[in-house]
């Protein structure tokens, strides 16, 4: 330390605690650091910009109501149609088989590690939705193929015609996938709940059953909402599955046991094959994008302020 | 304990009378079903390992990694080409993700202000970031790295996005194992005269790393199952080829496993299950590296 900080400490009595000598070593490393930080708001920008021109291009050639409004979706064949429709409408189906398993099983999951399990049970059983949750999805897509469609051909009647690649076996495959996202948050959610009001409730006699339904998961259904927003989040965003179990379709359909393909499907196809820069395909490749970006940032947002909902509350 | 409202079936002495006086066949039933929840994903797991294994079983063997990929011959096909891609890949994935988001992390938890805008921006981006689609980072490679910096469909490319795919993951992850370091050890350190980042440098991080190594590992095993980003990054093709630097064209794990169920043969079939238990092996290792990372250096202040 330099020698003229007791001679100003005798100068000034009431000097502040604060450094008498800047310290540029310090800054250049805070510069450093928040520099890191920026890289993510710089990945954000870096999306937009990457989708906005091309996807602009995109519409000054198909105009935004045909494309949100028409019914086929042929933009990589020579008669052209840009109806976003049958994506759109392959995502909600396949997204709603999803979740039809997920949320049930994801909640009941969670209810149980929380409210049930005593903790060596947890610390055997958590593990294991890890695992699921750490499973690329190229496998649960190759899983869904190869084993869940000849088994489900060989259980549903001949009559209702499963085809080899269907939105079922996709969707159902993705719903054990998102599963350990449910599981996880509802967990967490359920567990922040004060201890004092599942006493309370005992104390008036309520079952176990009784204070899990209509106490803990009321009390925690921010949460709970938000797990299950981010769970359609990852259904709508989820492209290996699709792209394997799910197959190819031009037209509007909602019948789960054909054929048929989402946004992510899509993007992923007509990026994968040989589309020439700047061409109206290469274009409509961003437009999906921004669609699609569009929807689960809208989602995420509403996830992320109903987290924090419930932990101001209880915290 | 005494109980002072016996009545006709109560539970055996011993056991706490407050459990309720009757047996309730819906408590048990309710148990029962999440039970059954519960194992919904455990079945599966098992369903799927045990699928994988025995379609893997006929092509379990040193072809899988001594040579590379075949259309014409699926008898002779291997996947090496993409065991070192992915090693090229992920090595530099780890170079650029791993810096940044600890370095991100640090900023976030010992420097900045909670209360200014910018930073709540930042924070809010990133839990934001970590649910974006993979595709989109695919998106964002294609029209943005490969195209407009014009970087090509190669290693760096991929290495760059799969980056900026996981760093929200090692940002979080960081995060958390600094925090896990008391106030107090820092507080001392700055009573001690240390200037701020001599805390940081000395105290907090060296306290953090085994946290911090933790949530790395994870979010690289990440990056190595992710196939979609990297198939709109030209790692579709069949490559003959281990690279040979950051400028050379790919194909990492993954993806070559995509390309194997596309095709009809049953060869390749096993081929892709062949594939996928040694992605799922690398994986396995890379998980109970982190865990024991975890036990072995975790700290309890």
């Amino acid at each position: 330390m330099s020698t003229s900080a007791p001679k100003s400490v005798a100068g000034t009595p009431n000097r502040s605690l604060r450094r008498t000598r800047p310290r540029y070593g310090e800054a250049v490393i805070k510069g450093l650091l928040m520099a890191a930080a920026l890289v993510s708001v710089a990945t954000t920008v870096g999306i937009v910009i990457s989708l906005i021109p091309p996807a602009v291009d995109f519409f000054r050639q198909v105009s935004i109501s045909e494309f949100l409004t028409g019914t086929d979706w042929t933009p990589l064949f020579s008669d052209k149609k840009f109806g976003v429709l049958p994506l759109v409408a392959a995502t909600f189906v396949i997204t709603g088989i999803a979740l039809l398993i997920a949320v049930p099983v994801g909640l009941g999951a969670a209810i149980y590690l929380s409210e049930y399990a005593r903790p060596r049970v947890r610390q055997l059983l958590k593990p294991s939705l890890e695992v699921l949750a750490g499973i690329p999805t190229v496998v649960y897509g190759f899983f869904a193929l190869a084993f869940i469609t000849p088994q489900l051909q060989d259980i549903l009647p001949e009559a209702w015609a499963l085809e080899v690649r269907s939105g079922l076996a996709a969707g159902l495959v993705m719903g054990v996938m998102i599963v350990p996202t449910i599981a996880s948050l509802t967990e967490d959610a359920l567990s922040a709940v004060p201890h004092a009001l599942r006493e309370g409730a005992f104390a008036l006699g309520s079952g176990k059953r009784t204070v899990s339904v209509r106490v803990v998961v009321p009390a925690a259904l921010s949460g709970i909402v938000a797990a299950c927003v981010l769970g359609i989040s990852r259904a709508v965003g989820e492209t290996m599955i699709v792209l394997i179990a799910a197959g190819v379709s031009t037209g509007l359909r909602f019948n789960p046991f054909m054929e048929m393909e989402t946004m992510t499907a899509f993007i992923a196809r007509a990026a994968s094959g040989d589309v020439p820069v700047d061409s109206i395909e290469y274009n409509t490749i961003f437009a999906v994008g921004a669609l699609l970006f569009l929807a689960t940032f809208v989602m995420n947002l509403i996830a992320i302020r109903l987290v924090r909902k419930y932990r101001e509350v209880y915290e | 304990m005494t109980a002072p409202v016996k009545e006709v079936g109560a539970p055996a002495p011993g056991r706490p009378m407050l459990a309720g006086p009757r047996w309730r066949p819906g408590e048990s039933l309710f148990r029962w079903l999440l039970l059954a929840c519960l194992s919904v994903g455990i079945v599966f797991l098992i369903a799927l390992l045990a699928y994988v294994v025995g379609e893997a079983w006929p092509r379990l063997d040193s072809r899988l990694w001594n040579n590379f990929p075949s259309i014409r011959r699926p008898e002779n096909a291997g996947a090496q080409s993409a065991i070192f891609g992915t090693i090229w890949v992920i090595s530099f994935t780890a170079l650029f993700c791993l810096p940044t988001g600890i370095m991100a992390a640090i900023y976030l938890e010992e420097y900045a202000d909670q209360e200014r805008w910018y930073n709540r921006l930042i924070e809010l981006n990133i839990q934001n970031l970590a649910a974006v689609p993979s595709i989109i980072y695919g998106i964002l490679g294609l029209g943005l790295l490969a195209r407009q910096l014009a970087l090509g469909t190669t290693v760096l490319t991929a290495a760059l996005t799969l980056s900026l795919l996981v760093l929200p993951v090692v940002i979080i992850a960081s995060r958390e194992a600094i925090r896990a370091v008391p106030q107090s050890i820092r507080h001392a350190s700055l009573a001690l005269g240390a200037t701020q980042w001599q805390t940081v440098w000395r105290q907090v991080l060296p306290a953090a790393v085994p946290g911090m190594a933790t949530g790395s590992i994870l979010a690289l095993s990440r990056a190595i199952g992710e196939a979609a980003p990297v198939i709109m990054l030209g790692a579709v093709t069949f490559v003959m080829f281990n690279p040979e630097g950051l400028d050379s064209s790919y194909t990492v794990l993954p993806v070559q496993i995509y390309n194997w169920i596309s095709q009809s043969r049953t060869e390749f079939h096993h081929l892709a299950a062949a594939a996928i238990l040694l992605l799922l092996v690398i994986l396995l290792v890379m998980n109970a590296a982190a865990i024991w990372l975890r036990n072995r250096y975790a700290r309890r202040w």
